[in-house]
């Protein structure tokens, strides 16, 4: 009932100022709210938020979480600075551990170490990709992604899942969906919020905001893409968290 | 000994008396006897275009779904259940296998049947070698005119053809196979364990698939596989899958006839109703989450993951109860199947192989289309329209150029007239 009351008031918000954001904005890549919403909740983010305390988040992922060249326009670091813009009294410690061409299973072994190095409140983890390319065996990558997550849980942290990126040129090379539906599936029975990184550069794609099909762009693009994934993931952490559209303003 | 005969000898008298020249390919339907067990003799000169019909239905959603998902991917079955066109394909596939090559076995022995079966594998692995080249000079392509710093990560992919010497070696092998190239591979496996299959199956139709339902539990219960090239197991598994390839030619060898009493049983339709409904309702959480609550915790856990790998016992099962529901309601000697509405799809079913391959190879097609164009949706409609309108005409002009050339063996006097049944 409540989420329904808040997906309400989130879409008469974007409703409102969806339009005069077009006009103003470079960029503009809209979300729809769905894909933007979850079911399961960051409790240990809302926990620290309302007491005030300083948000510690550690982003492990692989290459497609950084830009080489210009890794702080990427989205973790596009992510603390619309959390900062959003919620100006909240501290928002980042730290980022990117590794490169490595599976679900050879990161999952390591994620208590830095866990208990880095004590973050919320772990972003991408992944999925490496194994999408190495055609892992589909349920050894599930058992990798379910075992990186109880360890992150254990360790009393949220969790959020990220999935691979849209990438049409290679889409007949890298078999996503079997992945895709194990992250989902993982994220389910754990309750995380799985941010829909496929779907929404999918919808971006189609909706013309950004022409994903180009064989060279610049480094540009990739800034633009980065940037709007950052703010798309810090309004998908503030719906998890639930922090009420009061404080968000 | 005498029963196992009479189960191979009946479709055969009855095909047997067909007007060279003509389609005589006519397996028995899969539960002919079911309307009417006075005519379980198929009539003369007649395939079972039901059999066609589903082949080529098969192949088009095959082909549908090696596409970027699109609005036209709604409408293959595997969003409305369980199983998909695979199933389907595999099935017939054993079915007319079974059919084509137990009638050769019969005329000219098991040695001439078992080497015909081998050519048909051999075409088949030619056909993926084919396929294999055009997907290296696509992926060669997109290597060479790709530099998208967003997408530095995913064009790792071409780092096989940094080892060509590897990478081609284990795609002859087998061992190597890119997206949506997994069916041949199976295909081939299955036609090279054809000739025993027949051997058994002619000996001890029963017992042979009793074996095969053996060999399925086995590979579950130890985990069996075929390992692939650089890591990981083969899509289909073919030591799973050969169940339903068996189950098929069990079918075509009379088995569909002992059936047809259970088959055409209310409960049995009943049953089959209640789980294909189930299945739906599953099948819908997917798509539309928030019904996911409506399904049971417990029987969630024990349902998921559904293996397609391993072909999974709910898919199979989905596949029976389709299966039933379909021979029921669609007897074969339904007039619709004669309309000029299904005809590009039995034209389609009529040629599997050359229409899977021209399959996979137009959606390799359709998919540089839609990335060097940068498509949107009406494109990608149009793109999955074209490749259907593609198979039918290819379709058609094959069906054209053996009907000439039949024509001319029959003046002849030769007896050809092999490859009617789709070649199995």
């Amino acid at each position: 009932m409540r989420s329904w009351v808040i997906l309400g008031l989130a879409l008469l918000m974007a409703g409102m100022t969806a339009r005069p954001l077009h006009a103003e904005e470079a960029q503009s890549c809209d979300v729809p709210e769905s894909l933007l919403t979850t079911d399961s909740s960051l409790n240990k983010v809302a926990d620290v938020v309302k007491s005030g305390r300083p948000l510690d988040i550690l982003v492990v992922g692989s290459r497609s979480s950084t830009i080489v060249s210009a890794d702080s326009s990427a989205y973790p670091t596009r992510l603390q600075a619309a959390l900062k813009e959003k919620l100006p009294q909240l501290t928002v410690n980042l730290s980022v551990e990117i590794q490169a061409k490595k599976t679900a299973e050879e990161v999952a072994g390591g994620l208590s170490k830095l866990v208990e190095a880095k004590k973050p409140t919320l772990v972003i983890w991408q992944t999925g990709t490496v194994d999408a390319m190495r055609s892992i065996d589909p349920d050894d990558f599930r058992s990798a992604l379910d075992e990186g997550v109880t360890a992150l849980q254990n360790a009393g942290a949220d969790v959020i899942l990220i999935n691979p990126q849209y990438s049409p040129r290679t889409e007949t090379m890298i078999s996503l969906p079997p992945y895709l539906d194990n992250m989902r599936l993982v994220a389910q029975q754990h309750e995380i919020p799985l941010f829909d990184r496929f779907a929404i550069m999918h919808q971006w794609n189609d909706q013309g905001d950004f022409d994903l099909f180009s064989a060279a762009h610049g480094i540009d693009l990739a800034k633009r893409v980065h940037d709007c994934l950052g703010r798309a993931l810090s309004k998908f952490v503030i719906d998890a968290a639930h922090i009420g559209p009061a404080q968000q303003n | 000994m005498a029963s196992s005969v009479e189960h191979v000898a009946t479709p055969v008298t009855g095909a047997g008396v067909a007007p060279a020249g003509s389609p005589s390919a006519a397996p028995i339907a899969v539960a002919s006897v079911a309307a009417a067990p006075a005519i379980s003799l198929p009539q003369t000169g007649e395939r079972e275009l039901r059999l066609d019909l589903f082949r080529g239905l098969a192949l088009w959603l095959i082909f549908i779904d090696h596409l970027p998902p699109s609005l036209l991917t709604w409408l293959t079955i595997r969003n409305y259940g369980f199983s998909d066109a695979t199933e389907i394909f595999i099935f017939i596939s054993g079915y007319t296998a079974a059919f084509v090559y137990g009638r050769a076995m019969l005329e000219s022995g098991f040695l001439v049947a078992a080497a015909r079966i081998l050519r048909r594998a051999w075409q088949i692995y030619v056909a993926h070698v084919f396929l294999f080249t055009i997907f290296l000079a696509e992926i060669s392509y997109v290597a060479t005119s790709f530099e998208n710093p967003l997408y530095t990560e995913e064009m790792g992919i071409i780092d096989f053809l940094k080892e060509p010497q590897v990478t081609i070696v284990q795609a002859l092998l087998l061992r190597f196979r890119p997206v949506n190239m997994d069916v041949l591979p199976l295909y081939i496996v299955l036609m090279l364990a054809l000739p025993l299959i027949l051997l058994s199956m002619r000996w001890k139709p029963d017992l042979t698939l009793a074996l095969s339902v053996l060999l399925y539990a086995v590979t579950w219960q130890y985990d069996l596989y075929f390992s692939s090239y650089p890591n990981g197991t083969w899509v289909f598994n073919p030591l799973a899958w050969q169940l339903l390839f068996v189950f098929g030619a069990w079918c075509a060898m009379g088995g569909a006839q002992r059936l047809s009493k259970i088959i055409s049983s209310p409960i049995t339709l009943w049953i089959s109703f209640v789980y294909l409904l189930a299945a739906l309702w599953v099948t819908l959480t997917w798509y539309v989450p928030q019904f996911s609550n409506l399904v049971p915790r417990r029987l969630e856990q024990w349902m998921y993951p559904i293996d397609k790998t391993n072909l999974d016992v709910l898919r199979f099962a989905h596949f029976l109860a389709l299966a039933t529901i379909t021979v029921h309601f669609l007897p074969r000697d339904w007039s619709g199947l004669k309309s000029p509405w299904l005809r590009p799809l039995i034209l389609c079913g009529q040629h599997s192989l050359e229409i899977f391959c021209l399959g996979v190879f137009l959606a390799f097609a359709g998919h540089f289309i839609l990335a060097e164009v940068g498509g949107g949706a009406a494109l990608h409609a149009l793109i999955s329209l074209c490749g259907i309108l593609i198979m039918w005409g290819v379709a058609s002009v094959i069906s054209w150029y053996k009907h000439v050339a039949d024509k001319s063996a029959a003046r002849k006097g030769a007896a050809g007239n092999a490859d009617l049944a789709g070649g199995g």
